[in-house]
């Protein structure tokens, strides 16, 4: 599949893995933290024009709303650029959510797209079919004078998951779940492809959270074959012609893993790596100071519905601070009217805005030297969401919601 | 192209947010990275080293995300090289993008110790361990990518070479 992206963009009839091509790319992407070096490469390089305004997006997403001076500055230099160079998908204030939430739900990326990002999560974008991945800002830089950029195709590790899903097990926990089997960087290079019964079954949310943490095993990109889930959730949306792609049958892979996700359960991971993944049944006893439920893995609507079925009537445990951060402007409005926002505050959560806030340790959730957090955002490395001494487990939002009601790592079936 | 300096060593999985927290990525300047580069692995780093010397890491150098300013704070401050078995792809690209050279090599990490003396010939691939005597291959640089680092990187490389044109 990565394969037969790559070859329609390199305007070839097929590519193998090891090749490297020069292919044209849809969609390229940068955020106030990693746009303004590819900005400052623009302008070094002599540039006078980029290669089309209506292919590039700007999204001030991280350290937004501006966390000091310095941010702002940052993000004052994407509006700068955008308004000179007319840059048609440019959010921030109001308009801005988290950047692998907000381009699938605009419809700014679709199927059979090649989208490159300045930012390691744009691997997210392959639950629609796409060929997405992320780059530095030079590679970005480069990609918007030019409109192109080059790739070693790479092989792809297909990833088949079988039987039923268990009670409370959603697109995190199967990914979590792979990544402790093969590694952090067990897909190094590679493309991978999550397949079968289950991924079918399986709705665009979860689907997006799945491709997102690809990069977590080392990969180049998270594809999932695009079929009427992915049609459902791109038609009314695209305001372009998309392709869907998919693997023939008889295609080669570097590498055929399955999975009977009877054996699955909620998975934890501990710190400081997403690999050291645990069942929650294993868990034993892990007290928190902090929840986080949102980010570009699991801050969508369906995300939020889920938390906001296990908080309906719960409160937060004393002294565990709960931050729940829709991820979009229009998923932060769907919660309000669904009465989400409601039930968060009644069981004494803080609601944020659209921002990557704690994810990456910026703002709007910092942790202190020895809290704990649990988080359904994708990383745990030293010192993710704070303090060097501080620890971030990652879940699922169902446990993540049950877990700041229990005041530790804890299911559900609990309350 | 040959690097001669004293060993850093790290473990395997060195992420990004250890090469540079993301509390500090609220600017890009170099200088400014550089205080902070390897801080939460090692808070004394960037006072520690010195201009020349060499990181040498276990696998997967460089994971997790795509943040450009990870090559840039080693690079300014002052690490010549970075030798690990293997790098995580974006961090790879990223580092020749900005000059900062960096070499696979699977022994090294078993056969360099924290403050030993090495010696990198990046046209053969050959690191000596001047402490230990010990010899081992990496794979080599090729010349085009050699001039690209010894230009400080793809753009102005680019540049370069576009002068050179004109």
């Amino acid at each position: 599949m990565a394969e037969k992206i790559l070859a329609a963009h390199a305007g070839c009839d097929f590519v193998s893995p090891g090749d490297l091509v020069q292919v044209d790319v849809d969609i390229a992407l940068g955020n106030d933290i990693t746009a303004p070096i590819a900005i400052k490469i623009f302008r070094e390089a002599g540039a006078k024009e980029v290669f089309d305004r209506t292919r590039i997006a700007l999204v001030a997403d991280h350290f937004t709303p501006n966390k000091d001076i310095k941010s702002a500055e940052q993000v004052r230099m994407l509006r700068e650029f955008a308004e000179e160079h007319a840059i048609l998908h440019h959010y921030e204030g109001g308009d801005v959510g988290v950047e692998h939430c907000l381009l699938p739900e605009k419809g700014i990326v679709l199927p059979g797209d090649i989208v490159i990002g300045a930012d390691s999560h744009t691997c997210t974008y392959g639950a629609l079919g796409a060929f997405a991945t992320g780059v530095g800002s030079t590679d970005l830089a480069a990609t918007m004078i030019t409109g192109k950029t080059w790739f070693k195709v790479p092989e792809t590790i297909k990833f088949v998951f079988k039987g039923e899903r268990l009670p409370f097990v959603s697109g995190k926990d199967l990914i979590l779940y792979a990544i402790g089997d093969i590694g952090v960087d067990g897909a190094l290079y590679m493309a991978m492809e999550f397949t079968g019964p289950v991924i079918d079954a399986l709705p665009m949310a979860d689907r997006f959270t799945m491709s997102n943490m690809a990069i977590e095993a080392g990969g180049k990109a998270g594809l999932i074959a695009p079929d009427a889930v992915t049609e459902a959730y791109v038609s009314g949306r695209a305001s372009r012609p998309y392709t869907f792609y998919a693997s023939d049958e008889d295609a080669s892979y570097a590498k055929v893993i399955e999975y009977d996700c009877a054996n699955i359960e909620p998975q934890i991971a501990f710190p400081h790596l997403p690999e050291n993944t645990v069942g929650l049944s294993e868990v034993g006893t892990v007290e928190l100071d902090q929840v986080v439920i949102g980010s570009c893995t699991n801050g969508r609507i369906e995300d939020l519905e889920v938390a906001a079925s296990v908080l309906k009537g719960q409160k937060v445990a004393k002294g565990l601070r709960l931050i729940v951060l829709p991820a979009t402007p229009a998923i932060w409005k769907e919660a309000l009217e669904k009465g989400y926002l409601a039930i968060f505050m009644e069981a004494g959560a803080i609601i944020g805005p659209p921002t990557c806030g704690p994810c990456l340790g910026g703002h709007m959730g910092i942790l202190a030297k020895g809290e704990r957090a649990l988080a359904t955002t994708n990383r745990n490395f030293v010192g993710r969401m704070g303090h060097p001494e501080s620890e971030v487990y990652l879940s699922g939002p169902a446990v993540a919601a049950a877990s700041a009601v229990l005041g530790r790592i804890g299911s559900p079936a609990e309350l | 192209m040959k690097f001669k300096g004293k060993v850093w060593k790290f473990g395997a999985n060195i992420d990004t947010d250890l090469i540079i927290p993301a509390r500090y990525l609220n600017t890009s300047e170099p200088e400014e990275l550089a205080k902070h580069c390897m801080e939460d692995a090692d808070p004394e780093f960037a006072s520690k080293v010195s201009p020349g010397d060499i990181i040498v890491a276990e696998r997967n150098f460089g994971c997790g995300s795509s943040r450009e300013h990870a090559p840039i704070a080693l690079k300014a401050a002052g690490v010549a090289c970075v030798i690990a078995p293997s790098f995580a792809r974006i961090f790879y690209r990223n580092a020749f993008n900005m000059g900062l050279p960096i070499f696979e090599c699977a022994e090294a990490p078993d056969m360099i110790s924290e403050g030993d003396e090495i010696e990198v010939d990046g046209d053969t691939g050959t690191i000596r361990n001047l402490t230990t005597g010990q010899e081992m291959k990496a794979r080599p640089i090729p010349a085009f990518m050699q001039e690209l680092i010894a230009d400080g990187g793809l753009i102005p490389h680019v540049l370069k070479e576009k002068q050179h044109k004109g």
